[in-house]
This record gives structure tokens, sequence and C-alpha cells, in this order.
């Protein structure tokens, strides 16, 4: 049996080791917030926080988890009553499909537990790693910022990461 | 009398030693020039300069992370303390706005800046002062027609006495050959020009060779290997060695593409790099792979003969059984024989990784703990950071695992130690 602690609750479950969390989360707990996007760690629909750090849980084995917590979206609110970041991103219909915002909310939350002020820099590229393709980037960021008391960027901040020193002569 | 003869001798000595040493260490100061209007530079030159600058991978040292670009500020972690590159834009104030393309040659020629004052080596003048006059004109001419940005570059913290910059120039007395050096007319054109571009601009003895004590390249050992940045730099003249030895055409595609079909990914500081080599003609690729090939070392093994998983003669350890669950869960979707992401792009099995086949565990670890991150949208490479999900035993589980499973190279010891040697060295940078 492995012993998995998520949301402040511990669990003990029959799987094989190397199950991914993702599935322990899904299958066995019924945690259905975390998605299974790409399965290679790539995408970032399966964020999930493991003791303070966002983590693609469809690539940690279940028996690496160890005696970390695990927190989920459902862990942050419930539809009746949502959490800060959860109000937002409705306020601010920061989701189309929907598919990536539980993986989107829990790298934010990760990034806000740790650091409550980010600068426009640290938010972008904490943010990087996770992928909407319906393109509500621009939403998830404003509601992130309403949560953390950020002003809105001015127009130029979003050139910051471009090289241009290979453009044209 | 005699006490006075001997202390008038000792005090001559002394003075002559002074005047010498200040003979090796003082350089004159080149005049300041007004800012030069991009427009006057020939716009072929500058288009030759991009080239050049590519080529050189300017770049990849004098841009900060995230920082505008030639704009400084990346600190270089040396034997010897930090080291912050400088703003090479044409900013009159904190950049080279008002060198004159004399005192831009002079600095790559001979290390010293317009102010006279001596760089220090971790700028490899002792490499780019084999470069042309005319790549030297076209460097000048594309690097003051880019954007001035304003950035002041933070101070060196370098240990005593090495924060006295005079004493580089007995450093340059050990390790400078200034000057372009003679083609060999036994070799042909290709081979030349290769070896001008590993020697001279793209510097690679600086990162492939292990350094003297001094933080020279060690004599006669010139492409042995070095340790860059928390890096393995693989040696250059055991290409030959690899589970296949490389070919012509993978070193090629590889310094442009940052993948080679039976060896594996650009990693660390060699990624970007190939990145700024993706921008040259392939005939300047070409010309470096021949000549690194030219320099191989005889051959001494050659033990993988099939691309098929090594059947293990021995039991697995505790170590590795770990490290096999981890991988199941966390690298067979594409490492794993038969997985979607091995049957695309030519992407080689671990059976030929450089870093699981290598003689430390070094760049397996980095790459397990950083991954390669997303650099660019044309990007074919790419791996998730696994350094906050593992521990350190974790990490060294699966390092482990994975030399067993697809190495015929002897087991690498005290990996956990290693891990976590590596992981303090990467918090510290």
């Amino acid at each position: 049996m492995i012993s998995l602690t998520v949301n402040g609750v511990r669990h003990a479950l029959d799987v094989d080791p190397s199950t991914p969390l993702l599935y322990a989360l899904r299958n066995d707990l019924h945690l259905h917030g975390a998605k299974f996007g790409c399965g290679l760690g790539q995408c970032g629909a399966c964020t999930v926080i493991v003791d303070g750090q966002p983590v693609f849980s469809c690539v940690l084995p279940v028996s690496a988890v160890g005696t970390r917590s695990v927190r989920t979206v459902e862990g942050l609110g419930s539809a009746d009553r949502p959490g800060p970041l959860q109000s937002a991103f409705i306020k601010h219909q920061a989701v189309q499909c929907g598919y990536c915002i539980a993986g989107m909310i829990m790298r934010a939350q990760a990034l806000l537990d740790r650091n409550p002020h980010p600068t426009e820099n640290e938010l972008r590229e904490h943010m990087q790693p996770n992928l909407c393709r319906c393109g509500t980037h621009l939403r998830i960021l404003a509601a992130i910022r309403e949560v953390a008391g950020m002003p809105a960027p001015d127009a130029g901040a979003a050139a910051v990461h471009q090289p241009d020193h290979q453009k044209a002569v | 009398m005699n006490h006075k003869r001997l202390w008038l001798c000792v005090a001559a000595v002394l003075i002559a030693g002074v005047a010498v040493a200040i003979g090796i260490a003082w350089e004159p100061a080149i005049a300041p020039i007004a800012a030069v209007p991009p427009a006057t530079f020939d716009r072929r030159l500058k288009l030759e300069g991009a080239r050049v600058v590519a080529l050189g991978d300017c770049a990849v040292c004098h841009t900060a992370k995230n920082g505008k670009p030639f704009a400084g500020g990346l600190p270089l972690a040396t034997p010897f303390g930090t080291i912050y590159a400088t703003n090479i834009t044409p900013d009159g104030q904190t950049g080279i706005g008002n060198w004159s393309e004399e005192a831009f040659a002079r600095a790559l020629r001979r290390g010293i800046a317009r102010d006279g004052h001596p760089l220090y080596p971790a700028f490899p003048y002792v490499h780019f002062t084999r470069m042309s006059d005319h790549d030297i004109a076209a460097a000048y001419a594309y690097l003051m027609s880019r954007e001035p940005v304003h950035a002041q570059t933070p101070a060196n913290r370098l240990i005593f006495p090495l924060n006295h910059r005079p004493l580089v120039a007995f450093w340059n007395v050990l390790f400078l050959r200034a000057g372009p050096r003679d083609a060999d007319p036994e070799k042909d054109a290709q081979w030349n020009r290769g070896k001008l571009l590993v020697d001279g601009l793209g510097h690679c003895a600086a990162c492939h060779s292990p350094l003297d004590p001094i933080g020279g390249e060690k004599a006669g050992h010139a492409f042995d290997g070095g340790v860059v940045d928390g890096w393995d730099a693989p040696p250059l003249n055991a290409l030959n060695r690899a589970a296949r030895p490389w070919t012509q055409a993978q070193l090629a595609a590889y310094l442009r593409t940052g993948h080679a079909s039976e060896h594996g990914a650009a990693a660390g500081p060699m990624l970007p790099v190939t990145r700024d080599l993706a921008t040259v003609p392939q005939e300047d690729v070409e010309a470096i792979a021949a000549y690194i090939l030219s320099i191989q070392k005889p051959a001494v093994r050659n033990d993988v003969t099939s691309s098929e998983m090594k059947v293990a003669a021995t039991s697995p350890t505790a170590a590795q059984q770990r490290g096999s669950v981890l991988f199941a869960a966390s690298c067979a979707q594409c490492h794993g024989a038969g997985s979607p992401m091995q049957t695309l792009g030519e992407r080689p099995g671990l059976a030929f990784s450089t870093a699981v086949n290598a003689p430390t565990p070094r760049n397996a670890i980095q790459t397990i703990l950083g991954g390669i991150g997303w650099h660019g949208e044309d990007a074919t490479t790419y791996m998730p950071a696994f350094g906050g999900l593992y521990d350190d035993r974790q990490v060294a589980d699966l390092v482990t695992f994975l030399r067993g499973a697809w190495s015929t190279q002897p087991a690498w010891i005290d990996v956990e130690a290693a891990v976590t040697k590596i992981r303090q060295e990467n918090d510290a940078r």
C-alpha cells in the first residue's frame, strides 16, 4: 500500500508504484480537476502542488511522492465557495474550453504562496510551462494579477522575451 | 662602502623590475569617438558581421537571462569568482559606443579595453586574436549598428589578488600569442577554414579543454574536454569513441540543429551555441565538422553493436530497481522502447546518448535536474525538469538505472554524492 496525503487527507492506495500521480488522483481518489493533456510533461494541464512546488503529475510516480503533501484545485474551493484565484478566473472569464485551467490555477497558486506580489516578469516566467490552446493566456494573467494586486502591464512589456539580435540587419 | 654598493644594486634591480612590469602592464587609452550612425556602415559588411558574431557566439555570453541582446550582465562562474559579461551594444556610457574600430580590434587581438585596462581572459581574446582584419571590421560594423542599450555591467566578484586587473598582463605573457596564423598549405581550404573557425572565432577549446590552476588552457591538452557552468564539455578529440563514431554529416547537423541522430541533443551551455550556429551558412559548420574530425585521437573501443537494450549480465541492484520504477512513470513516455517520441525526427535511443555513456554522470544528472527548456518557436527538443520532483537519492537511482540498462561502460560510483554536489553548485550559481 502507498500512503498519499492529498488536500490534507491521508489515503492508502493499492496501486503499482510506477503509476503516475495523476492517475492515482483521478482514478483512485476521483479528483478530476487535474487533466491528462499530453502525458509527457509538456502542457501543464496535470499541474498540482507537491510540497509547495508546481509539478506535472503525469510524470511523477505516486511512489516518489513519499511524505510530501499534495494539493489539487479541489483543495482551493468549491463551485459554491470558490477560492480567490478561482473567483478571479470566473470574473475575468479566463476559461474558454477549461481543460488547462485547473493546472493554470495550481501553478499560479504555487507562485502566490511563495511570492504574493510578483513582478510582471516573474509572473510570466513562472506561468510559461503551462499551455492554453484556446489562447486565453492574457485573461489568465489578468486574473492572477488581480489576486496578486499587480498593475496591468504597459504595452511594451510583452516584447521583453523576444530576442531581436537575429533579425535582419 | 660595500653595503652601500649592494643596496644601490638591489635598488637598481628593483627599479628595473618595476619598470619592466609597468612596461608589460601599461597600455595607453585609445581616444573615444563620437557616436557612429549605423547608416555609415556598408550594408554588406553588416550582414557579414552578423555571420561573424554568430560564429563567435558573442550573444551567448553577452546577453543576460531575459536581457536585451548584447547588453551584458550575464554572470560567468569561474574558479576565481564571478565575472559579469560586459555590455557590447553601442551605448556611449555603458557599452562600446565610443570605441573606435582600432580600440575594438585591440580588445579582440590583445584583450585590452578602450581605456587601456586589461580584460579578463574569460573573454576569449586568446582565440579571437586569430580573426582576420576583415572579420573584425565586419563584427564592428554589425555590433555598432545594434540598438544601444544603457545597462551598467555589475562589478565582478573575484578573489584576491585576481581582483587586481594589471596582473592579467602577466597571464597574457604566458598564454597570449597575438595575431592571425598562417594557413597550412598542406591542407585544403575547407580544413583551413575549419581550423580558423574552431581555434579562432568559435573558440571551441575555451570550454572543451581542461584549464590549468591559473585558468589557462592546459598545454598539450587542447580539446581533451573541460567543465563549464556545471556541465561536462565533452572531449572533441574522442568523437570516434562514441557508441557509434560521429560522422561529419552528424556533427554538421548537430551544430546547426542541436540534435544528432545517434548521439543526443544539445543541452546546457551548448544549446545556445547551436542556436547561434543555426543562422550561419552550411559551409561554415561543414568546415568546423571537417576540422574537428581531423583531430581525433586513435579509437580504442567501440562496444555497442546494436540499438537493442543491453541484457544486464548481473541482477539489478536495489538502486537500479528503484530507478526503473521512476523511469517507467517519468521517462518511458518519451525514452522507452517503442514510445512515439522514439519514432519522430531521428531521436536516438538512450544506448547512444553521449551523457549516458560519458565517463562521469554529470551531464545525465544536469539534464534530469534542469531538463531542456523551450528555446524558440522551432525547438524540437524539450524535456521537463525533474529537480523539483525528485530528491538526490531518486535522481541517483534513476541515473544508476540508466547507466546499467543502456550503457556498456562501467557503472558510475558515488552518484548520490555527485547529485548533492551538483545541486549545491547550481544553487550557488
